[in-house]
């Protein structure tokens, strides 16, 4: 398969986590939707590793991993304490810091 | 074979990715998740990325998601209302999505990279297994990737920060109050007589001791 095909690929799932974003107002749907457009970055970079031939790319992933496992324990975190204040889980009414 | 395990793993990975933004219960959204992640670790391996898919599988489908599993079970499934406030949210939100991809598309297609209709240079054998990869990132990559230890730290301290309760619980604080109350009465529960009715553990709590029988007894 060309590398074509992983691309294009790769940024349909970052459209459809895209949406989802938009789309979803629970705040752990949209952790998940996060995830997809992580995992759709990493697909990219690692089609592209190939292409080019040596594998820094993949390198750039895996720290792109380590990222995501750290965006998604404090987002988690967040998500248990507003849990315990009794906060509504709904990212349209936890809206004090918009301006 | 090779077609076939690339569509393979694209229908699951596209099927995984749809399932999480259309599943109305989020824990449902992380099974979608997790099969949306093994697919992609299929890619990776026809990518010849053999230590990435490892790391996928163990890391994402194995720690990660079972986090999301518990985070889920934790504060229960279905929140979302049907309430809508924007607008046309639900229709304009796919559209936008569409034409982000058709953006994203033409950008990459119309570039001028000529290897990007071929399947890349021959690679040897040793491409993309974990020998070469710690190789690179303990030689070439070390700043990212000590920076990514202390990173690591730093997400596990905030978390325990974030959802660790507090022990000290001070009455009049706004909100957090009646989840302190709540965990402080929690704890004080085992030691406590368990024969007490609960109204008046509360009110041993909250009030001064008293020579009421509940503070004589514990």
């Amino acid at each position: 398969m060309s590398i074509e095909w992983y691309i294009v690929l790769s940024s349909l799932l970052f459209a459809v986590g895209a949406t989802g974003i938009l789309i979803r107002r629970s705040p752990v749907v949209i952790l998940l939707c996060l995830e997809l457009m992580l995992n759709a970055g990493n697909l990219a970079l690692i089609a592209f590793s190939r292409m080019v031939g040596n594998q820094e790319g993949q390198v750039f992933a895996l720290i792109v991993m380590v990222v995501a496992a750290c965006e998604v324990v404090v987002g988690l975190g967040l998500i248990v304490a507003i849990f315990r204040r009794k906060l509504p889980l709904d990212v349209d009414e936890l809206r004090e810091l918009r301006g | 074979m090779e077609e076939v395990l690339f569509f393979a793993g694209a229908l699951g990975a596209l099927g995984g990715a749809v399932g999480v933004v259309a599943m109305r219960n989020p824990f449902y959204s992380v099974l979608a998740l997790i099969v949306h992640l093994f697919s992609l670790a299929v890619l990776f391996l026809l990518l010849s990325s053999a230590f990435l898919a490892a790391a996928q599988v163990v890391v994402y489908a194995g720690a990660v998601m079972v986090l999301y599993v518990f985070v889920v079970a934790y504060v229960g499934g279905d929140h979302e209302s049907a309430w809508e406030p924007i607008p046309g949210q639900q229709l304009l939100a796919p559209l936008l999505g569409i034409a982000l991809f058709v953006e994203l598309a033409i950008a990459v297609l119309a570039s001028s990279f000529l290897a990007l209709g071929t399947e890349g240079p021959e690679v040897s054998p040793g491409f993309g297994d974990p020998a070469a990869i710690g190789y690179l990132l303990l030689e070439k990559f070390l700043i990212p990737f000590e920076a990514a230890s202390i990173l690591l730290l730093l997400a596990a301290v905030g978390a325990v920060v974030l959802a660790g309760h507090q022990r000290k619980s001070s009455p009049g604080e706004g909100p957090g109050v009646p989840s302190e109350q709540r965990f402080a009465r929690e704890e004080s529960n085992p030691s406590g007589d368990s024969s007490q009715p609960p109204h008046r553990r509360v009110a041993s709590e909250e009030g001064p001791p008293g020579p009421s029988p509940a503070s004589g007894s514990a």
